[in-house]
């Protein structure tokens, strides 16, 4: 018999729901904590309470409420954040501050109207929109990894199994064997989403004909990747999604014990999973006998201590087993000597999310979004100089023309302002990953075709720069960050690194040559081929791909001693402040080049094209007025 | 956070540290989150007390501070009263952190190298990547993050917490 009736859950949550006459939900992710919106939830239990008017903050099944306040993880838009979203109105409040909510209690909770200056407006065109039904970063998406995140209360088990949480897992464990599992994810083509994409029936099923005592199932919450945050998002915002995937990937391997390892620099997201892991032991869907089956699985968690490289398989195996998270040559892959030697699976946070939905729905169905290599959804972590920020979520195979322009609401310029014509470039796939430009706007983004033109999806962060982002600074950005990471165990990754890093600085504070950059391109080659682990090999990807895309602006670094973009210090036009400089003559006579005109008491320009950015008429200056930058 | 700020004498009696020991059963797997508890107790990881756990779990000195040495959440020097993170990640370097710690570091009048003011009230760190992106640059101070910050945010930040202090001395 199984201990846990599910459906009965359901119904009496439904029971519960069905009085509510209106439900308002306070983000409660991290970035509109950082907002304040703890505050904001406060100011409406305080309003409540002053218009006498009964607020739930917790649905229990003996309640009938009719007003619920209730908190979310990350709705994806922190950016105009802190949220407050009216259901079943379908009403989102931006920048709300406590100060609005009496206005909006009396407005919308009260009389049903809506508080217009606190609706989004589309920079674009300037519409006021009522919520995410007209909202363009929203419109354009397709979310079902982060449906319901920003929909549910994550701290509520009982939320989670009436939206049709953990029948999936029942089902894994109550309809299919161990092999079926493993052949049902095969066919639905998902692929994972740390990095690589490697296919995850594929990989289950390695480690399912792996005979051993014991085997175990890792989730990855590392997402070391900087500029991503869909992991945390999903930890934060629907945890349950990912234990249940756990529990399905456990039945299809064979695995009793599972961990799931968090940065610890996501305290909201350790909490949020160890709080969901207790309610599902609590309730009998982790610890023994599952489902009346007689199988076993339950999960620790596991908090990171600060080490990029411990998001790889292997390191994360030695972390965990209380090491330095090093990673080891592979064979043997963890799926065969993993955790205490015994076979192993790591699987990434949003690939154990969408493990359920793919039961769900099943693994036709599964492959009719997304491209025929890539099926499904992929999360984009969509930051930069572009309108909206935030998390999205689009099928496989939509354009970045269509992410940037449509969803992000175009590209922001040096002032802030939208201008599509200052798009330059957009990084994808963190520290491994590469560039693409103009050119690729309309390629379809999967991990097919990104693989073609040296890019790769990785975790999905998606960086848009305008044209005031030097590319030589970001392939140093990235070549600082691998190299800090790099655990130094292999030689090619632990110098040859630091060698690379080396010679973008010298590109940067103008000491290169003509040998340079072709010394550049050999180092890259030796690094990818020589490197022992993921982290080495890819770490050239980002200096390879600017090289490739943006030739011309290391050259002229390198050959002009200039940066075209007036961003390397070094390498920049010197200006003089209009405003500060008094017409001193000072800087004219020092200059050796006469490149500095101007009238006695006006002020003086400098002619760019003579400069030989000696730097003399800046330390002569006794206002303050000349200063390197400004671009060309 | 704990009343043993880093002083020696008390790091010396190990009560706590007994105490983190036996929550995790002394097992030498555990040495991650030992070493985290600890920290949490000290502000830092102070010599004599890994000492003290190497020989109570039974592991040479050499493998926990190769251990402790390799993480960056670990530090073996104590630090300042207020820690002060500046996101370095992707997003925030493009949205201009550089200038945010240029403008922390003259604030604090840090020297190249030097992360923790001389008072010990301030530690300034860089971190890649809070998972926050949506609001770059963003700043944390003791745990409170600042979204979309500016240099001019951050120094009446700073001076903020400084005013406290000098009322509180
Ligand atoms: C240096 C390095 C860092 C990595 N960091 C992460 C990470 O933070 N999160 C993650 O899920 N995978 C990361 N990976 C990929 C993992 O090793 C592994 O491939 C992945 O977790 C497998 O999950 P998947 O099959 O669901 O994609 C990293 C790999 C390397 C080489
Ligand atoms: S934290 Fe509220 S939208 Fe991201
Ligand atoms: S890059 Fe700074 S929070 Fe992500």
């Amino acid at each position: 018999m199984p201990k846990l009736n599910l459906e009965a859950v359901g119904t009496a949550y439904e029971h519960t729901v069905s009085s509510l006459r209106m439900r308002i939900i306070i983000c409660a992710g991290t970035g509109c904590l950082a907002g304040g919106s703890l505050n904001i939830f406060h100011a409406f239990k305080a309003e409540a309470k002053k218009h006498g008017v009964p607020l739930h903050v917790e649905l229990k099944p003996e309640d009938k409420p009719a007003l619920l306040l209730s908190k979310s993880g990350c709705q994806g838009f922190c950016q105009v954040g802190p949220l407050v979203t009216i259901e079943p109105a379908g009403i989102l409040y931006t920048k709300v501050t406590a100060e609005d909510v009496p206005e909006i209690f009396e407005t919308t909770i009260l009389s049903g109207k809506i508080v217009e200056r606190l609706l989004y407006v589309n920079p674009g065109d300037g519409k006021r929109c009522s919520g995410p039904s007209d909202i363009p970063f929203y419109v354009r998406q397709s979310r079902s990894v982060l449906a319901s995140c920003g929909l549910i209360d994550p701290e509520n088990i009982r939320e989670y199994i009436y939206g049709g949480g953990y029948r999936a897992a029942m089902e894994a464990y109550t309809a299919h064997t161990p092999e079926e599992l493993c052949t049902i994810f095969t066919d639905s083509g998902l692929r994972g989403r740390g990095g690589g994409g490697f296919p995850s029936g594929k990989k289950w099923a390695l480690t399912l004909r792996q005979q051993a005592d014991k085997k175990y199932l890792i989730c990855n919450g590392d997402e070391g990747d900087p500029g991503a945050f869909m992991d945390r998002s999903i930890l934060e915002g629907n945890p349950h999604s990912v234990v249940e995937g756990m529990m399905i990937a456990a039945r299809a391997i064979g695995a009793e014990a599972g961990y799931v390892y968090v940065r610890a620099e996501y305290p909201l997201a350790v909490e949020r999973i160890r709080k969901a892991i207790d309610e599902a032991r609590d309730l009998g869907l982790l610890g023994e006998d599952l489902f009346g089956t007689g199988a076993h699985f339950d999960i620790k968690v596991m908090e990171g201590a600060g080490a990029f490289v411990c998001g790889e398989a292997s390191a994360m195996v030695a972390s965990i087993m209380g090491g330095r998270g090093m990673p080891r040559p592979k064979p043997p892959r963890t799926a065969e000597k993993g955790l205490w030697d015994k076979p192993t699976v790591v699987n990434n946070v949003e690939t154990l999310a969408t493990v359920p939905l793919v039961l769900r729905k099943g693994s036709k169905s599964y492959r009719t979004v997304g491209t025929s290599g890539s099926p499904g959804t992929k999360t984009f972590a969509l930051t930069g100089h572009v309108a909206n920020t935030g998390l999205i979520e689009v099928p496989f195979g939509t354009t970045l023309r269509e992410i940037i322009f449509e969803i992000g609401g175009g590209v922001l310029d040096e002032k802030g302002n939208v201008d599509n014509d200052a798009f330059k470039a957009v990084q994808i796939g963190g520290p491994s990953g590469g560039c693409l430009t103009r050119d690729h706007l309309d390629i379809p983004l999967d991990f097919d075709s990104l693989g073609e033109i040296g890019a790769m999806v990785g975790s999905g962060g998606l960086v848009v720069m305008n044209r005031s982002t030097c590319m030589v600074q970001v392939a140093r950005f990235f070549m600082q960050f691998t190299q800090a990471e790099s655990c130094g165990k292999c030689v090619p990754c632990r110098e040859g690194t630091r060698q690379m890093l080396d010679l973008l600085d010298d590109i940067i504070e103008g000491r290169a040559d003509e040998s340079t950059i072709p010394l550049l391109e050999s180092l890259c080659r030796t690094v990818a081929r020589g490197s022992l682990c993921g982290l080495g090999k890819a770490a050239p990807s980002p200096v390879l791909s600017t090289l490739r895309h943006f030739r011309q602006e290391y050259e002229s670094h390198v050959v002009d001693k200039r940066c075209p973009v007036g961003a390397c210090q070094a390498l920049s036009d010197f200006v003089i402040d209009g405003l500060l400089c008094r017409g001193c003559t000072a800087c004219v006579k020092a200059c050796p080049v006469g490149a500095i005109a101007g009238e006695k008491k006006a002020p003086h320009v400098i002619d760019t094209e003579r400069c030989i950015r000696c730097g003399a008429c800046m330390a002569t200056c006794r206002f303050g007025a000349i200063r390197r930058g400004g671009a060309a | 956070m704990n009343t043993l700020t880093g002083d020696r004498t008390e790091a010396a009696s190990f009560g706590v540290v007994c105490r983190i020991l036996d929550f995790y059963d002394r097992d030498p797997g555990m040495i991650i989150p030992i070493l985290q508890k600890v920290q949490e107790e000290y502000r830092y990881l102070p010599e004599e007390v890994l000492l003290f756990l190497a020989t109570s779990l039974e592991i040479s000195p050499a493998r926990l501070y190769g251990i402790a040495t390799f993480y960056s959440h670990f530090s073996l020097e104590p630090k300042g009263k207020h820690v002060i993170k500046v996101c370095d990640g992707t997003a925030c370097h493009v949205k201009g952190s550089g200038a945010l710690i240029e403008t922390l570091r003259s604030m604090l009048a840090l020297e190249k190298g030097v992360k923790t003011t001389s008072d010990m009230l301030f530690t300034l760190e860089t971190v890649s990547c809070l998972g926050a992106c949506g609001l770059a640059p963003v700043v944390v101070i003791d745990d409170t993050v600042h979204g979309q910050m500016t240099p001019d945010k951050v120094r009446v930040l700073i001076t903020k917490i400084r005013e406290e202090e000098d009322a509180e001395a």
